[in-house]
């Protein structure tokens, strides 16, 4: 799987870093993104004073840091080697409602000093907390960082650094958006996987496909037909109601009669449908592939019912297809450490 | 008031303090906002009248009454008689985070004094809210203490009085609607036997009668296979989860969130079947059934032979067909 263009030796997980200024929101993003809590409970959150390393068992393995904001990483006593070697994305976390001019300094010494040894680290800044802001100054305030940080790297002779920036919030999909995509840069397959998306399109006319990782609901992948964030909404919303009720209902119940039990052994992926009420309008589909990914469809169709049959048989196509790239997702892998087992931790 | 004699109409006061979360709590039951909306909603000028059509021939006649002194003052003396009068249910919003939680109860006792005079077999519910702010571990003791304090300035109603802690960011707000709108309606009974007869039928292990627009339950059958499930809230729960795809659904597709609804939904696992129909006019139904698709297949032929019974209790059929619009 994943070996990063970075990554020289120890375990192959690729290493998230969350980076920035104190109070900039970095320990919320991780607790919202990754541990579900609900944004309004990060009130609550204590400021992180040492580094914060989890492991996250998915589809692919990787870790989040999570930085202290006072933290000097170029301090000699810190191991940066130890740190660095083997990132997959150093993402920096801007509070866009707060002064940002110190933040950005920081950013760009971090990524001037980063670049001689790990020139292909990607850099990820996360202008955040937009939630605040009104459109106009949100975008302004979105230009100015990404704007400064340009100049400043230009200035210092280094062109066209590869710095991406995203705007996002805790309160709504944004954050979500942006892991997603910093993910995907991660995973050599993407190409391969959209592949088969497109194809799985194409056959059942399905207007936009999503595979999502469903612990996170970050998107691994899509069809590479555009994007618009309404849809990403639609379908990450659509995995929580289906969790929700399946967490209601799919409780461990005695073996009553033991006939429902038996059927389709091994089968607990779900699988559910939503008709929307006016004909003609969307529908939804989704399909847990494995315990970790879900594939949800929008379609805009006349009568569902006939069409999944097909859909089925080309989704099990995919599942199948999808298998052979991600070998190490079956279910039946045991995961291999005891810090890694499903659920983040600490 | 009586030309609409074929409904129940009920008449609810929905009364606190200002800025104690009535509108909000109304707007997300009642009017399909989602908790972020309600920082939209100002103070409420005097009463606000909305009439709300409710299953099992319920009309809901809420008042929400504008929490700022002058108002109270008014609802008090000049507009004593017909504020309280005829008054079916009182519910009374208290802040969790108000700094003046003693002149809070209070306001309250005088409005409970000018219930029992006009009212006395009245309802009450006192909501204390916003609890949301107040940290987890804190939360029980904290409403524990509030209940019992309020409740010895009840008067009157001290033994009937009912309490619950609510926030508009959680399920909490569902459960102590579905139980204050329970105890409105006329034919509750009348509905669970027809509800358990079909569920017997399907062999289903869950059936859950909601309304449509407010996805509060109307009432739900529970049989052997499911009695034991560990989830005792999840009927709140469901109304949260089924209101807020709802809402994101209306997102994407640009319908206004009052008329978005789903025709249906389903999902399969390898442990349980759940489906929602709709059953009628402003009900729909949710069932939780062995994972099977010949169980899924007869419940859906079954459901369709009883609706007209569903229907003949529900508020619509009471009106003439003629008038009615398809
Ligand atoms: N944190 C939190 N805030 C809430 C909650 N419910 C309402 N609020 C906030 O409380 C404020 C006042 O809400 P309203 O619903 O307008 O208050 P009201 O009781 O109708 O006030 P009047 O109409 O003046 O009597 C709003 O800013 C809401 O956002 C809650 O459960 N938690
Ligand atoms: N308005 C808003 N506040 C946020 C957002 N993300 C985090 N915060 C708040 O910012 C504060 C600091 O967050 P924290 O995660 O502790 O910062 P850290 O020191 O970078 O880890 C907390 O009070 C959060 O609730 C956001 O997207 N919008
Ligand atoms: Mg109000």
């Amino acid at each position: 799987t994943g070996r990063l263009p970075n990554s020289k030796s120890g375990d192959g997980k690729p290493r998230l870093l969350l980076m920035g200024q104190r109070r900039s929101g970095k320990s919320s993003i991780s607790s919202v993104v990754f541990h579900k809590l609900a944004p309004s409970e990060t009130l609550y959150l204590e400021t992180t004073t040492h580094i914060k390393k989890e492991s996250m068992h998915s589809f692919m393995d990787f870790q989040v840091w999570d930085f202290p904001g006072h933290l000097d990483y170029f301090d000699p006593i810190i191991d940066t080697e130890n740190i660095f070697q083997e990132i997959g994305a150093l993402i920096w976390v801007i509070d866009a409602q707060d002064e940002y001019l110190d933040a950005i300094q920081r950013l760009n010494t971090t990524i001037l000093n980063l670049h001689h040894t790990y020139p292909t680290i990607n850099v990820e800044v996360f202008v955040h907390k937009v939630d605040g802001l009104s459109d106009d100054y949100k975008s302004d305030t979105f230009r100015d960082i990404s704007q400064r940080v340009q100049d400043e790297l230009a200035d210092h002779g280094y062109d066209n650094a590869p710095v991406s920036f995203y705007s996002t919030s805790i309160y709504d999909h944004s954050i979500f958006e942006a892991f997603s995509k910093v993910i995907q840069k991660l995973i050599p397959q993407l190409p391969a996987l959209e592949n088969l998306l497109n194809n799985l399109c194409q056959t059942c006319r399905v207007e936009k496909a999503y595979l999502f990782d469903i612990m996170s609901k970050i998107y691994i992948a899509t069809d590479t037909s555009p994007t618009d964030i309404a849809s990403y909404e639609v379908c990450s919303d659509y995995i929580d109601t289906v969790i929700d009720i399946s967490e209601i209902y799919g409780w461990d119940r005695p073996a009553e009669d033991g006939s429902a039990e038996l059927l389709e052994t091994g089968n607990d992926d779900a699988e559910s449908l939503v008709v929307f009420e006016r004909k003609g309008s969307h529908y939804l589909y989704l399909r847990e592939i494995n315990k970790y990914l879900a594939l949800v469809c929008i379609m805009n169709d006349e009568g569902p019912g006939e069409k999944k049959a097909l859909l089925d048989y080309d989704v099990r196509r995919f599942q199948e297809g999808l298998k052979e790239m991600f070998p190490r997702t079956d279910r039946d892998v045991p995961p291999t450490e005891g810090a890694a087992s499903g659920q983040p931790s600490g | 008031m009586n030309s609409t004699k074929r409904h129940k109409q009920r008449k609810v006061l929905l009364m606190g303090k200002s800025g104690a979360g009535k509108s909000s709590m109304r707007s997300i039951v009642f009017s399909n906002y989602v908790a972020k909306d309600v920082r939209r909603l100002g103070a409420t000028i005097d009463v606000e009248h909305s009439n709300i059509k409710f299953m099992g021939n319920l009309m809901l006649n809420l008042w929400d009454c504008g929490g700022q002194d002058g108002f109270v003052d008014n609802y008090l003396t000049s507009q004593r008689t017909y504020v309280f009068g005829s008054v079916a249910v009182l519910i009374f919003v208290f802040d969790i985070e108000s700094r003046e939680f003693a002149a809070d109860v209070v306001s309250y006792s005088n409005i409970i004094r000018a219930l029992s005079e006009n009212s006395p077999s009245a309802k009450v519910f006192c909501l204390i809210h916003k609890m949301d702010l107040v940290q987890s571990r804190l939360r029980a003791q904290l409403f524990e203490e509030r209940a019992a304090y309020i409740k010895s300035a009840s008067e009157g109603f001290a033994e009937t009085v009912e309490f619950f802690a609510t926030s508009i960011w959680d399920q909490s707000l569902y459960k102590a609607w579905t139980q204050i709108i329970y105890q409105l309606i006329p034919n509750a009974g009348a509905i669970e036997s027809l509800l358990n007869e079909l569920a017997e039928i399907i062999d289903a292990r869950e059936l859950i009668l909601y309304e449509r627009t407010t996805c509060l339950m109307v009432t739900h059958v529970t049989r052997v296979a499911e009695t034991s499930n560990p989830f005792i809230d999840r009927f709140e729960r469901i109304s949260s989860i089924l209101k807020t795809h709802k809402q994101s659904m209306a997102r994407h597709t640009g319908i206004p969130a009052g008329s978005a609804n789903f025709a249906s939904l389903q999902i399969k696992t390898g442990r349980f079947m759940f489906f929602i129909t709709r059953l009628t006019e402003n009900t729909n139904l949710a069932a939780s059934i062995p994972a099977s698709e010949q169980v899924f297949n007869s419940a859906r032929v079954n459901i369709m032979l009883v609706r007209p019974k569903f229907a003949e209790l529900d508020i619509a059929a009471k009106t003439r067909p003629a008038i009615q619009q398809a």
